[in-house]
C-alpha cells in the first residue's frame, strides 16, 4: 500500500483527522494561546503575557492547596489500589471454587459512571458519619478518605483482571522449574511472579496514576470539593476557576496547562521508571 | 492436598466471599432505600424499608417525571452506539492507513493521535465547547463528531498495534487481484480487525456512556444524558429530593449490569486487551 494515491489516503484518514483538528488539535493550541489572554469569549482575548499564571498561584491558594491534595490522593491511591488489585489476583489464580464468580462481582463497579459512583458513595458515607453528627462535607480529610475508598471500589476490580492476565502468562515451564529447585512460595512470589508481572505493573501504575491525576466525576458528586473547596482536586479546581466566576477564564485556562504540563510529566517519568524495570523473558 | 492447603483455601475462599458481599453492598443499599420515602434516607440509609417507610415506586415515578429520565435514557443511547460506530469505522481507516503507508504525514498523524491521549479534558474543555458552539455541533447529531475527535488517539493507537501483526501479503494478493484500496480494506482487512474492533468498541463505549463534562459543556442545558440527568437533581444543597436521586442512581446502574451480564466475557477481555496495548 506504501504506493497509495493522494486520493485514497485522504479517505482513509480524512474523517478522523478533521475531527481530531476540532475536537482536539485547534482546541488545544487555542487553550495554549488563550492561556496567555483575558478573555470572556474567545473573540474578545486580549494579551496579558503571564499574568494568569502568576495569578493562578498568587490571587488565592485554592490551586496549590488542590495540587497537594491530588497528588496525596494519587500516592496514597495508587499503592493501595495497586497492593489490593495484586493480592486478589493472586488469590484468584489459584483456583480456588468460585473464583469466576468472584471475578464478576470484584470488576463490576468499574462500568459505572463517576457521578453515579459519587453519589452512591455519599449515601454510604454520610449514612456512617451521621452517628458522629457531621457528613461528608465536614471535613476535607473526610472527603479525601472518601474519594480513596471510592477509587479503591471503581479501580480494584479492573487492575485485578490486568494482573490476573499476567500472573496467567508466565511460562508453566518456570513455575515447574522452581518449585524442582525446592523453591517455597515466598520465594516463588519474590523471585518468579513479582519481576514476570512487571509489565502489567507498568501498566496498572500507569492507568491508576493518570486516573487519579484526572479524577473529576467522582470528585463533583461526591463532594462537589467541599468544605470551601476544601476537598477539590485539579480538574475540579480547574472547572469551578472556569466557570465558578467570570473574569478568570484566563487564570483557569493558564492553570489548565500547567495541569497537563504536570499531567504529562508525571506520566512520562512513570512509564520511564516501570518499563526499568520490566525483565526481558 | 494436604490438610494444611484445604484450611488456606477455605480461609481464603471465605475471605473473598465476605469481600464480594462488601462490594455488593453499596448498590444493594441504594436499592433498597430507592423504595423508602424521601425523609427516611438520609437518616437511616442502612433501616430496610418498613411498612411506614416503603412507597412502592413513588420515588421512581417522580424521579423520571424530574429529570425527563426517559429522554436521557434515548440520549445517552443515540451519542454512544452512533459515537461508537463511527470510532470504530473510521479510526479502524485512519490506523490501517497510516500504518501500511509509512511516511512523513504519517507518523506526524500517529505521535499527534497518541500524546493527545495524556492531555487532559479540562486543557481543551473551555475552546473545545466554543468550537462545538461555532460549528452548530451542539447538538446529539454533532457531539459524534466531538467524540470521534476525543476518541481517536486510544482507538488509532489500538488498532495500529493490531494492524502490525497482520501479515502484509494478504493485501498484496488483494491488489493483485484487482482490489483498490477501499475494496481491500472493507473487504479483506476490516473482517481480520473483527477481535479488535470489539476492544476498541467496549473501551468506547464504557467511556461515552457515562461520561459526564463533555455532553454538560456542549449539549447539557438542551439535551440531557442519563450522567447530566443524575447531576441535575442534586440542585441547591439540602433541597434535594433523596427518594428521586436514589431511584435515578438504580436507573442508571441498571442498563449497565444488563451491558455487563450479557457480554462479560469480551468486556473483561476486551478491558484487558485495551490496556495491555496502551
Amino acid at each position: 500500500m506504501q504506493g497509495m494515491p493522494k486520493r485514497f489516503y485522504a479517505f482513509f484518514t480524512l474523517p478522523t483527522m478533521v475531527a481530531f483538528a476540532i475536537a482536539f488539535l485547534i482546541p488545544f493550541l487555542l487553550g495554549i494561546y488563550l492561556s496567555f489572554t483575558e478573555f470572556t469569549t474567545v473573540t474578545d482575548a486580549r494579551w496579558v503575557g503571564l499574568s494568569n499564571y502568576i495569578r493562578a498561584f498568587t490571587d488565592d491558594r485554592n490551586f496549590l492547596n488542590a495540587a497537594v491534595f491530588t497528588v496525596k490522593f494519587a500516592l496514597v491511591s495508587v499503592v493501595l489500589i495497586n497492593g489490593l488489585a495484586f493480592a486478589l489476583a493472586l488469590l484468584l489464580t489459584r483456583k480456588l471454587r468460585g473464583t469466576n464468580l468472584f471475578r464478576t462481582v470484584f470488576f463490576m463497579p468499574n462500568l459505572i459512571g463517576g457521578i453515579v459512583l459519587g453519589y452512591v458513595w455519599q449515601l454510604i458515607i454520610n449514612g456512617v458519619l451521621i452517628n458522629f453528627g457531621v457528613d461528608i462535607t465536614f471535613s476535607a480529610s473526610y472527603g479525601f478518605w472518601g474519594l480513596v475508598v471510592l477509587m479503591n471500589w471503581q479501580m480494584v476490580g479492573y487492575m485485578m483482571v490486568i494482573y490476573i492476565a499476567g500472573l496467567q502468562a508466565i511460562p508453566t515451564e518456570l513455575i515447574e522449574a522452581a518449585k524442582i529447585d525446592g523453591a517455597n512460595p515466598r520465594q516463588m512470589l519474590t523471585w518468579i511472579k513479582i519481576p514476570l508481572v512487571m509489565p502489567a505493573f507498568t501498566i496498572c501504575t500507569f492507568l491508576t496514576v493518570s486516573n487519579s491525576f484526572k479524577l473529576f466525576d467522582q470528585n463533583l458528586s461526591l463532594t462537589g470539593g467541599a468544605p470551601a473547596r476544601g476537598s477539590a482536586m485539579l480538574a475540579l479546581d480547574i472547572f469551578s476557576t472556569f466557570y465558578g466566576r467570570t473574569g478568570y477564564e484566563g487564570v483557569g485556562q493558564a492553570k489548565a496547562v500547567v495541569f497537563f504540563l504536570f499531567v504529562a510529566l508525571v506520566v512520562l517519568l512513570q512509564l520511564r521508571y516501570s518499563r526499568g524495570r520490566e525483565v526481558e523473558n | 492436598m494436604t490438610r494444611q492447603q484445604r484450611l488456606r483455601d477455605g480461609l481464603s475462599v471465605a475471605l473473598l466471599a465476605l469481600l464480594a458481599v462488601l462490594y455488593l453492598a453499596p448498590i444493594l443499599i441504594v436499592l433498597f432505600n430507592s423504595f423508602k420515602g424521601r425523609f427516611f434516607i438520609s437518616d437511616a440509609p442502612f433501616a430496610l424499608p418498613t411498612a411506614q417507610t416503603f412507597v412502592g415506586l413513588q420515588n421512581y415515578v417522580s424521579g423520571i417525571a424530574k429529570t425527563g429520565f426517559l429522554q436521557a435514557f434515548g440520549y445517552s443511547l443515540f451519542i454512544t452506539v452512533f459515537s461508537v460506530a463511527a470510532i470504530i469505522l473510521f479510526t479502524s481507516m485512519t490506523a490501517w492507513c497510516i500504518t501500511r503507508v509509512t511516511s512523513r504525514v504519517s507518523s506526524m498523524f500517529y505521535y499527534l493521535l497518541v500524546y493527545s491521549m495524556i492531555v487532559p479534558f479540562q486543557m481543551v474543555m473551555f475552546t473545545m465547547s466554543k468550537m462545538a458552539n461555532v460549528l452548530h455541533l451542539d447538538n446529539p447529531v454533532g457531539i459524534i463528531v466531538l467524540y470521534l475527535g476525543f476518541g481517536a488517539g486510544l482507538s488509532v493507537f489500538v488498532f495500529s498495534g493490531f494492524v502490525k501483526s497482520i501479515p502484509r501479503e494478504i493485501e498484496e494478493a488483494a491488489t493483485i487481484d484487482g482490489c483498490n484500496p477501499i475494496q481491500t480494506f472493507f473487504l479483506v482487512v476490516f473482517p481480520i480487525l473483527k477481535p479488535i474492533y470489539i476492544t476498541v468498541a467496549i473501551l468506547n463505549t464504557m467511556w461515552i456512556w457515562n461520561d459526564y463534562l463533555l455532553p454538560y459543556l456542549v449539549i447539557g442545558s438542551n439535551y440531557r444524558t442519563i450522567p447530566i440527568a443524575v447531576q441535575y437533581l442534586q440542585g441547591g444543597y439540602g433541597s434535594r429530593d433523596m427518594g428521586a436521586m436514589m431511584a435515578m442512581l438504580v436507573l442508571a446502574i441498571v442498563p449497565i449490569i444488563v451491558f455487563y451480564f450479557t457480554s462479560q466475557r469480551s468486556i473483561i477481555e476486551g478491558v484487558v486487551a485495551g490496556a495491555v496495548k496502551g
